[in-house]
């Protein structure tokens, strides 16, 4: 694989000369987002299906043999509807915010390693980025809510804004205890990092789980996702931030929501599930290719993210500061200490 | 690059007060108590700590540590010393009076004890950065405190002044430092005059950067031109936060000065000295006519805090060794004399919310209360520099020292206008001794607060007669502190 | 000459971040000049990159924009702002603001065009694996220890001071106390009571009467 792409870049440099590095940046970017796309639209209907036999139907299986056509066909549709600006909205900003949400979730997976030495781009602070990155999220849900001359929109707008400011803060402190052990802040080193004997025992879930479990809920909430999907409120504010929206722009929303969900999904088994890594050093499990492990690790995280959705009601907005606030900013802290701590002590073994 | 432990020796002082603060942050949520007396006691007691060490690690050397950005000094432990003892007795002064009106929380300690923090930063600072971050530290602990009586139209009046022209003097300094960075490539204040004095850097660049320095630190200081909170804010603010906004804080606002003009740009001295010129006459005369006018008793100790800050500058405007001793007597001497007069308003302040900020409540004080009245008088000399109270002496010490510096003309407009000043400050005196008094309710005083004031006003007369070992301890600290390039 | 690349970018990120400062103090909505602030800091942030400060950088699109902006935002979105009352008096000190700027910009272009600056100066590059943030890090919590903690303890009396200032606690307002809800267990709320099963015949007309309720 490696050899292949490395004759690839060789041919590709004689041909195009110094326009190459663009040409090459494109191509990697293309071989990221095209997979990604179709990542997102079977994961609405594992989604559907999984949500639909947890609760003991069938989900979708009109369209295509087991309903696998269902995606496409929804998307077909919302390309055809008409996009409705209400009245009174702020065209540009209203137009604006759906692409504002979809682009930081598309440019975090940039720094994101797949496998040795494959990533988009090889960046030092690559955890940091990916925290600016997820950040900026919030504005397509805010300038959506407000653009919309909407009051329930507002609501949403308001609601999505303290919520991911309150989580951020959590997640950030998660990833500092990731950084502390792997000692430092490149995606590709994490990994590394987690390498060694033993397998899945060295991977930092163990080590960290407080902070596994605060990263993977934090996240749940960043993406506004049930039970923290507080933003939408179908049943409080009708569809919050994106109540107004229509055709390809609210079908861009969705895209945007579900590539988070995928790219937290990556995070998290990068920097708690050792990424590429297979869970055992031996034969038959060395010879699958690393991106396969990662994937069935992000496949793994998925899956939690629609149980999660299937089980838990949706928590009552003032809960979910408190659980942000009250609980995790304090147990992240405390586990930042512990674990500088521990790291002190020959009880140290990752 | 490296961290050492011996470090922290110097900085002891600081680390009790940080450490204590969290404490009391901490164990007044626990404490029960509605008075808050335990919390006052702690305050009190870390307060008295801080002095201790201070005493204690002192040492008749001076020691740099953390690469050169803290500075301990004799000039640093002795204002250090006379910080907490100005805020322990702005404490037992206000501890009646705030808790009357509801004000003596925990909070307000805390962050009397973090402005306490700040000054102790800025007194001993030797970089810009910890100059700067010390100065803040201070400051927005006193916009929240003169923020803290939510309910009070002018307080929070004041304390939007106070934040806004305090934020606008920050960017001004802030800026002024970064033309000295851009111009010498450092920012500590040894190596900064080192590097002027090479004479490498950019002139006009310095010269740029020190007008918006001297400009910042006018603000700050409360001189004309950049006056215009300071009357607003001692007004609007509760007596008590008044009382520590005038007092302490001129100790590290000398320190602050000196540190930069002295310690920093001494190459540049001609310049300053002549900027500080024009400041200090305009807010001499300045201050002591627009006092005049004044009813309002806190309003019309603005005015002459605007005017003692003028005289204040014509110590460091002399340039000379004897000039910052001077200024450096002076400073302690104006943070006493403030003490006591803010005391004194607070004490006749009663319990059910009147407030004596009047001229007009002093009015025939010496009948309701001859030994308050005594007292008083004795701080309105002491203002006004008549002799034999202190006042008169730090007021001789700078003029002198201006003299012999060759600012004559100077002097000569200060003496004048002096005496200009002194007839606001006699005329409370008249009104205590001349006039029918206005009300005669019964001054209730606890005891407590009485000797308290009773030395304070003591002690400006005992300082007059007597001011040689304070006069003393300035000029060495002096010497030793600003004689180092 | 023939520009290269980084210099290009380099203009038309400042070419960006000016036009977006401007955008904020001329903007009639104040919600489209809170946007263009972040505008500007993104594109600030594109400058800072390209001097190889990734670390600042990165951290000013965290915090500034990812946080700080946001809650700006937050508030701006929920206040009425009447522009006629703030434009009241514009006219009347335009003259003295524009004369002041004039000023300023005469000074700075007097001071630095006259300077002896570090012009034609090229700074060195790093090594590929230089870590900006490893560096700041390590010159933090050695060199600038005591300014850093002296910075943290400011966050500290920010923090008190909002606190301080806002926290008013309502004697009449009702809240609900969220660790009593947590420790609830089944056995507080929930009575199972064993009964006899009921002769449904026997009761006829009653029960259908509930149903059809």
């Amino acid at each position: 694989m490696m050899e292949l792409l490395q004759t690839l870049h060789q041919a590709g440099l004689g041909l195009f000369g110094p326009l190459w590095l663009t040409v090459w940046t494109l191509v990697k970017i293309v071989a990221i987002v095209a997979p990604l796309m179709v990542g997102v639209a079977y994961l609405t209907l594992a989604e559907r299906k999984v949500i639909g036999y947890m609760q003991v139907r069938i989900g979708p299986n009109r369209v295509g043999p087991y309903g696998l056509l269902q995606p496409i066909a929804d998307g077909l549709k919302l390309v055809f509807k008409e996009i409705i600006i209400p009245t009174g909205s702020n065209k540009f900003l209203f137009v604006i915010a759906p692409i504002m949400a979809l682009m930081p979730a598309l440019a975090a997976w940039a720094v994101i390693p797949f496998d040795v030495g494959m990533s988009a781009a090889n960046v030092n602070a690559g955890l940091l980025y990916v925290l600016a990155m997820t950040s900026l999220g919030v504005y397509g849900v805010i300038i959506a809510g407000w653009a919309s001359n909407s009051k329930y929109a507002f609501l949403g707008a308001l609601r999505s804004a303290a919520q991911i400011v309150s989580y951020e803060i959590a997640m950030g402190f998660a990833l500092v205890c990731v950084l502390m052990v792997s000692q430092s802040m490149n995606l590709g080193d994490i990994v590394r990092g987690q390498q060694g004997g033993a397998g899945l025992f060295g991977w930092y879930f163990i080590p960290l789980f407080p902070m596994f479990l605060v990263y993977l809920i934090a996240g749940v909430a960043e993406t506004n996702r049930a039970p923290f999907d507080v933003a939408e409120g179908e049943s409080e504010i009708v569809a919050g931030f994106h109540v107004e929206y229509s055709g390809m722009a609210f079908a861009l929303f969705f895209l945007a929501e579900y590539a988070n969900m995928i790219l937290i999904a990556a995070l998290t088994s990068t920097m708690f599930l050792g990424g590429w890594l297979p869970p055992f050093n031996m034969a038959p499990f060395t010879w699958v290719p690393g991106l396969f492990w990662l994937l069935a690790k992000m496949s793994f995280v998925l899956f939690l993210f629609l149980w999660f959705r299937a089980t838990f009601p949706r928590y009552r907005y003032d809960q979910l500061m408190r659980l942000g606030w009250k609980v995790f900013i304090p147990l992240t802290l405390v586990w930042v200490v512990v674990v500088g701590a521990w790291m002190q002590t020959r009880y140290w073994l990752w | 690059m490296n961290f050492v432990m011996s470090d922290l020796v110097p900085v002891l002082p600081e680390i009790f007060v940080l450490a204590m603060t969290c404490v009391i942050l901490i164990a007044d949520l626990l404490i029960r108590q509605s008075g808050r007396l335990a919390t006052y006691m702690l305050v009190q007691l870390t307060l008295l700590g801080c002095s201790l060490i201070l005493v204690g690690t002192h040492e008749n050397r001076v020691i740099y540590a953390f690469h050169n950005m803290f500075v301990d000094d004799l000039m640093s432990d002795v204002l250090k010393l006379l910080t907490c003892l100005a805020l322990s007795m702005m404490l037992a002064y206000s501890r009646l009076y705030l808790t009357a009106r509801g004000l003596f929380t925990g909070e307000f300690m805390v962050l009397v004890l973090f402005a306490m923090l700040g000054m102790m930063v800025m007194i001993s600072a030797n970089h810009f950065v910890t100059l700067y971050l010390g100065l803040e530290l201070l400051s927005l602990s006193l916009y929240t405190l003169v923020a803290m009586q939510r309910d009070s139209a002018t307080a929070i009046e004041a304390a939007m002044k106070y934040f806004v022209l305090g934020a606008l003097a920050s960017s001004l300094l802030l800026y002024g430092m970064s033309m000295l960075y851009g111009a010498t490539g450092t920012l500590e204040l040894g190596a900064l005059t080192q590097a002027i004095q090479s004479g490498a850097a950019d002139r006009n660049l310095q010269i740029f950067g020190l007008v918006f320095v001297v400009c910042g630190l006018a603000f700050k200081l409360g001189v004309v031109p950049f006056h215009m909170w300071v009357p607003d804010v001692y007004q609007g603010a509760p007596t008590a936060i008044t009382m520590l906004i005038g007092s302490a804080p001129k100790l590290a606002a000398f320190a602050f000065v000196t540190r930069i003009l002295v310690e920093g740009l001494q190459p540049l001295m001609p310049h300053w000295s002549a900027m500080l010129v024009i400041l200090a006459i305009a807010s001499i005369v300045l201050g002591n006519v627009t006092a005049i006018a004044q009813t309002n008793i806190k309003r019309m100790l603005a005015y002459s805090t605007i005017s003692h800050m003028g005289f204040l500058l014509l110590g460091i405007l002399s340039g000379s060794i004897e000039g910052y001793g001077a200024s450096m007597f002076y400073a302690v001497v104006y943070a006493l004399m403030s003490l006591g007069a803010f005391g004194m308003i607070m004490l006749l302040s009663r319990a059910d919310g009147f407030e004596a900020d009047t001229i007009n409540d002093f009015k025939g004080l010496s009948r309701r209360s001859p030994w308050f009245a005594f007292i008083m008088l004795l701080l309105m000399f002491s203002m006004a520099g008549v002799p034999p109270t202190v006042g008169f002496y730090a007021k001789f010490s700078v003029f002198s020292a201006a003299v012999n510096s060759g600012h004559i003309p100077l002097v000569a407009i200060a003496v004048l206008f002096s005496l200009i000043g002194a007839f606001f400050y006699l005329r409370i005196v008249k009104l205590m001794y001349f006039d029918a008094p206005e009300s005669h309710a019964a001054i209730s005083i606890q005891p407590d607060t009485g000797i308290l004031i009773s030395f304070n006003g003591l002690a400006v007369l005992l300082l007059g007669i007597l001011p040689g070992k304070l006069m003393a301890v300035c000029a060495v600290s002096a010497q030793q502190s600003l004689l180092l390039h | 000459m023939l520009m290269s690349f980084e210099t290009i970018v380099f203009y038309l990120f400042a070419a960006l971040s000016v036009f977006a400062a401007l955008r904020v103090i001329t903007a009639r909505n104040p919600v489209h000049a809170a946007l263009f602030l972040v505008l500007a800091f993104c594109s600030m942030a594109g400058i800072w990159m390209l001097l190889e400060a990734e670390f600042l950088a990165i951290t000013l699109v965290l915090v500034y924009v990812g946080a700080v902006m946001v809650l700006f935002l937050f508030v701006v979105m929920m206040l009425d702002i009447s522009l006629v009352q703030l434009r009241a008096g514009f006219w009347r000190l335009v003259l003295f603001g524009a004369a002041l700027a004039g000023l300023m910009a005469f000074e700075m272009i007097w001071v630095l065009g006259s300077s002896r600056t570090s012009t034609g100066r090229v700074a060195i590059k790093h090594a590929a694996d230089y870590s900006n943030t490893k560096e700041l890090g390590r010159l933090m919590y050695t060199d600038y220890v005591y300014p850093f903690e002296i910075a943290a303890v400011i966050l500290l009396v920010a923090m008190v001071a909002a606190i301080a200032l806002t926290f008013r606690r309502r004697k009449d307002a009702k809240s609900q106390g969220v660790p009593e809800q947590v420790a609830v267990r089944k056995a507080d709320r929930l009575r199972l009571v064993k009964m006899p099963p009921e002769n449904r015949a026997r009761q006829g007309l009653d029960s259908t009467e509930e149903v059809a309720r």
